[in-house]
């Protein structure tokens, strides 16, 4: 049987080699997503540990606002604890250390220099050549207007010893004198591609952390023949519950696990790829066979006349299906792993290369995986058609023609039965008309309904191919092509299949983020009076700040009627984090937003007042005039009174005064919102607004519609990752009808022969099989921007407590979406197409 | 109707040139010891207007020669001609052009597509050349070939005769300079297969058609009006006005005279 299996193979070898590409590539990229995720995974481990490399036992204080990775803020420790740390027995050295994010040098073009990958930009204080930390060239900073930078960050800025520099911290843009470039031990220039700024004692602190005297945290060296688990244990007796203390071994433990949920998207993202990838497979191995066996069935039955078991039947093209499998998984595997083993040496000299990528090893567990699953996703796919083989009756043998029609009406029941299940699922979820919709609900109908829709495909695959087909009924070809396109429904809707489901789930994501974009800026609009918005150009990464001594100068413009910075932080509260923004100047802030008025009063607000959204204050019992204590990044906890509530569909959380600021984790605004003047123009105050920026550089000046679209740039690059994801799935889907054309034409050789005797010319045979390809994919590609709309709205409905309160269709990419089935149609019909005019209309005339 | 057509047309009314012909055609396969010579100095001249049967046992070269005369094969030497038309030597542009205009082809497989009404199926050469047919013509033909009642089914909802006559429907309806038919008969029952040759034969006589068929059914080459024997490659008998026992008669002597060689 196998040997039969090898000879069927080698007899089909070029239809076996395009559907076995769809495994090739699904497999290939689960692969490499586990050997990258690996790589990266070490990588990030390492690097993560590097920042903590050299410490024994670190004590901080107890975090306010505990962990979103390194972005959370650092609730300091007074400058008192160093002293009494260093007072423990066992305790050899104490240092107080500033570590914070956030140190930003401008480069020579003004602009501020990045990291790659959002590395930590650090700001520290100088405390010596402490742990790995070594001076290169020049001399420790020994004054408040010199700093030492890193190697990686003088390369970056090309800076040298003596060059004057200006940072960005909590304070607005100083001067500084660049006195000495570090590296570290082992001759590198920078800890996992993190910059670092080192700044003298003095004024560290207040650079970094907003006030003098405090430190991010107190780094301690155990006298010899102490253990720093010792040494923890007697620290956390000597010093209270007020502390953590933690050895480094505890926070290189700590650091690997925020490692691994930051790689947890990409490992995700990667392997939906590949799953997708192999989704998209299971329909070319599906209709592969089928071809397959329809074409054998004579042979099938002049087996089973000449006494071969239905059993044995299947078993041959389940072995087919195996070796088939296997040979495509494990080329697969080989190239994925190549792939993610080349990246890091690729990347050398690149960006990537400054995270200092581990070398790439290849964890057998992944590889094996994803073969298994390649082989299961085959055979599974190739099952169907083994048990149709296995059917063909021995009397199959003694007919002429024995590939009949199958009826459709198990799948259409099947298909109908689950779609209407999704269906159904919808109409619960949406029934009561309320806001408290159960996306458990939505996201099963949404699944239901997508599979009953892909079953009832091959129902609609003719009149809708038909339909289709009139694009092209204008030429005689192009006629006979359409024809063709509706003559296998199975095919063609199995080959459509495989095109919509990519372009369902792009345009389903689209369809839910251009909804929530439109609903965004038509919240905002309504929400912003202010004229001009100050804030940051992106929405990704660490929020920037910018001088608040910038709006004293904007008041002052003539044509400016009001100005307020806004400063944003978390907070606790008895109910846990929640959101703060501090206005230095409340009225001029209520005159920027709209909100609605609920109890109280807005403002002005005395030191110790604040106002919140309605629903916050109800979640705390608090009614106007209750006590509220908020405990701030800075550790300090402070008692207000409550004198007010509004509601908005834009913003919430509690309104306080500029005299918090002091204690939030940044002491500078992030956004300004300012309102013009009557008859004030806008574009001159704009241009003034942007000039007294010239010293933020990561500040822009836009209006409320750019403010939104800053602020969901983040969908755009979603989308950008997903239409990735999609090229992915659409060339998979190609290889299917590339796959589907060629075996068309090869059944049709008689056809085109004949067509070519009474005078079709190569053109028009082109044109033919090209007219049948782009009716396939039309249909699919319609299929997946109807399904994938329908899908993305009854999302979007879902989710209309959760801010989306329009429905807005990406029109322009929904046509391109179309047009790219158009643009696969084509190209995938290049080679069967060239091979049909090719045809030599003798032979095709003579074949039996 | 192209101007070159109305040319040729009309050369073909005015003078006696032979409508298809061969001079000194040689067809050699493959090279070397598997060396075949399918046909050896052939030259044939078929008139216009006439109903020409090629014969001869298998391997004779009948086919081989049909396929040279329509240009669906490649002379190794010598040269064919369709009216004044050089077939030699043409690409595949000029060819399809000249399969378009000025060839129709009946097979023994009758080779409709299914996908297309038996209206759809007379239609397809004129549609592919983007034509309409002449007024009257078609209903014309489809009267002739008795299938006005069967124009909206599909082939396989016709029976194999039904099926040969649309194909012959097909051949008439761009009135080609030539029509070559191989085998028509061959796949049909006494009766269809007599249904057909009626038609072939009447087609000559009443519209001028030009008809050229390969067979080796006796009955079959006895309507036509000369038919012309090949053996080996070469012709080697040319009977006029064919009777069946004449046909047969001619066969067995050629028999014999291939045993005895």
């Amino acid at each position: 049987m196998i040997r039969a299996a090898l000879a069927g193979l080698r007899s089909r070898r070029l239809r076996m080699l395009l559907s076995a590409l769809a495994i090739v590539l699904g497999v290939a990229f689960m692969s490499a997503a586990l050997v990258v995720t690996d790589t990266l995974g070490r990588s990030l481990r390492d690097l993560y540990a590097g920042l903590h490399e050299d410490t024994q036992v670190q004590v901080t204080a107890r975090q306010v606002l505990p962990g979103i990775g390194e972005d959370s803020a650092t609730t300091p420790v007074p400058a008192a604890l160093v002293r009494r740390v260093a007072a423990v027995t066992g305790v050899a050295t104490a240092t107080g250390v500033v570590s914070e994010d956030g140190a930003r040098l401008v480069g020579a073009d003004g602009k501020v220099i990045g990291t790659s990958f959002n590395r930590p930009r650090l700001g520290t204080n100088w405390t010596g050549e402490r742990g790995s930390i070594r001076l290169r060239a020049g001399r420790a900073p020994t004054a408040p207007n010199e700093i030492a930078i890193n190697a990686a960050l003088a390369r970056a800025a090309r800076m040298q010893v003596g060059d004057r520099a200006a940072v960005l911290t909590q304070r607005p843009k100083q001067m500084f004198t660049v006195v000495g470039i570090v590296g570290y031990r082992g001759d590198r220039d920078s800890v996992g591609g993190a910059h670092q700024i080192a700044f003298h004692e003095s004024v560290a602190a207040e650079l970094m952390l907003g006030r003098p005297g405090v430190y991010s945290a107190v780094d301690v060296r155990a006298a010899p023949g102490v253990t720093p688990a010792v040494l923890r244990d007697r620290l956390r007796g000597a010093l209270g519950d007020d502390v953590v203390v933690r050895t480094g071994d505890e926070l290189r433990a700590t650091q690997s696990e925020s490692a691994r949920e930051d790689l947890a998207t990409i490992t995700l993202i990667l392997l939906a790829v590949g799953g997708i990838a192999l989704f998209v497979g299971v329909f070319l191995i599906l209709n592969t066979f089928s071809m397959v066996i329809a074409q054998r069935t004579r042979e099938l039955a002049l087996l089973r006349a000449l006494g071969a078991h239905r059993r044995q039947v299947i078993g041959s093209v389940v072995v087919e299906a195996v070796l088939v499998g296997l040979v495509a998984s494990a080329a697969g595997a080989a190239f994925g792993v190549g792939i993610a083993v080349l990246l890091p040496r690729l990347a050398g000299n690149t960006a990537v290369g400054d995270l200092g990528l581990s070398v790439a090893t290849v964890p057998p567990a992944a590889v094996l995986t994803s073969v298994a699953l390649g082989l299961a996703v085959t055979v599974v796919a190739a099952f169907g058609p083994a048990l149709r083989a296995s059917r063909v009756p021995p009397v199959a043998a003694l007919r002429a023609i024995s590939a009949v029609d199958r009826p459709l009406t198990r799948l259409t029941v099947t298909g109908a039965v689950i779609g209407a299940v999704g269906v159904a699922l919808l109409v619960i979820a949406f029934a009561d008309g309320t806001d408290d919709i159960p996306l458990g609900t939505v996201l099963g109908g949404v699944l239901a309904s997508f599979v009953g829709a892909a079953l009832l495909t091959p129902l609609i695959a003719r009149p809708a191919v038909n339909l289709i087909g009139r694009l092209f009924a204008w030429s005689p070809p192009g006629r006979l092509g359409r024809l063709n396109a509706g003559r296998n429904p199975r095919r063609t809707a199995s080959t459509a299949a495989a095109l919509m489901v990519g372009i369902a789930l792009v345009t389903a994501v689209n369809v839910v983020l251009t909804s929530a974009t439109a609903s965004f800026h038509g919240t905002a609009a309504d929400y912003y009076r202010a004229d001009l918005i100050l804030t940051e150009p992106t929405s990704t990464g660490r929020p920037q700040t910018f001088d608040p001594a910038i709006l004293d100068r904007i008041r002052a413009l003539p044509g400016v009627a009001a100005a307020t910075g806004v400063y944003d932080d978390l907070a606790l509260t008895a109910r846990g984090r929640t959101s703060i923004i501090a206005v230095d100047d409340i009225p001029a802030w209520w005159s920027t937003v709209k909100v609605e008025h609920v109890a109280g009063s807005l403002g002005p607000l005395a030191p110790d007042e604040v106002v919140a959204d309605a629903d916050t204050a109800a979640d705390l019992d608090l009614q106007i005039g209750s006590p509220v204590t908020i405990t701030f990044a800075s550790g300090r906890s402070r008692t207000f009174t409550l004198v007010g509530t509004y509601r908005s569909d834009w913003s919430g959380g509690w309104l306080m005064p500029a005299s918090v600021v002091p204690d939030l984790s940044r002491q500078q605004p992030s956004t300004g919102l300012v309102r013009l003047a009557a008859g004030a123009s806008d574009a001159d105050v704009r241009a003034q607004v942007t000039s007294l920026l010239a010293d933020s550089p990561e500040t822009v000046v836009t209006d409320p519609a750019g403010f939104v679209d800053i602020a969901t740039g983040v969908f755009r690059t979603v989308l950008a990752l997903l239409q990735v994801l999609l090229g992915v799935a659409m060339l998979i889907a190609a290889l299917g009808v590339v796959n589907t054309l060629a075996l068309s034409v090869l059944e049709r050789t008689r056809e085109l022969g004949l067509l070519r005797a009474v005078g079709l010319s190569r053109g028009q045979t082109v044109q033919l099989v090209t007219a049948e390809a782009v009716a396939i994919s039309i249909f699919g590609a319609l299929l997946g921007v109807v399904v994938g709309t329908g899908l993305g709205a009854a999302v979007a409905r879902a989710l209309r407590a959760d801010g989306i309160t329009e429905l807005a269709l990406p029109w322009t990419f929904l046509a391109a979406y179309l047009a790219s089935g158009v643009v696969i149609g084509v190209l995938a019909a290049t080679l069967p197409a060239v091979r049909a005019a090719r045809t030599d209309v003798l032979r095709a005339i003579a074949q039996e | 109707m192209g101007g070159a057509y109305g040319r040729l047309a009309m050369g073909v009314t005015t003078t006696n040139e032979p409508a298809v012909r061969a001079d000194n055609v040689w067809k050699v396969y493959g090279s070397g010891a598997a060396e075949v010579t399918a046909l050896r100095d052939v030259s044939v001249a078929l008139a216009g207007g006439r109903f020409t049967a090629v014969m001869g046992p298998s391997g004779s070269g009948k086919s081989t020669l049909m396929h040279c005369l329509a240009g669906l094969d490649t002379v190794t030497r010598g040269e064919t001609r369709i009216g004044a038309t050089r077939v030699t030597g043409l690409h595949d542009a000029a060819l399809t052009r000249l399969r378009r205009e000025q060839i129709g082809f009946i097979f023994q497989q009758f080779n409709l597509l299914p996908t297309l009404t038996a209206r759809e199926n007379i239609l397809l050469p004129l549609a592919i050349a983007g034509r309409r047919p002449e007024p009257g013509w078609f209903d014309t033909v489809v009267d002739r070939v008795g299938l006005r009642d069967r124009l909206g089914h599909r082939p396989d909802q016709l029976s194999g005769g039904q099926q040969q006559r649309v194909a012959c429907a097909r051949a008439l309806i761009t009135r080609p300079q030539v029509v070559f038919a191989d085998e028509p008969t061959g796949n049909l029952d006494s009766r269809s297969g007599a249904d057909v040759l009626n038609f072939l034969s009447r087609s000559v006589r009443e519209f001028g058609q030009t008809i050229v068929m390969v067979t080796h059914d006796p009955t079959a080459a006895a309507y036509a009006d000369r038919v012309i024997f090949l053996a080996d490659g070469t012709v080697v008998e040319d009977l006029a006005a064919p009777t069946a026992d004449a046909v047969l008669e001619t066969m067995k002597r050629l028999d014999t005279q291939g045993a005895a060689r």
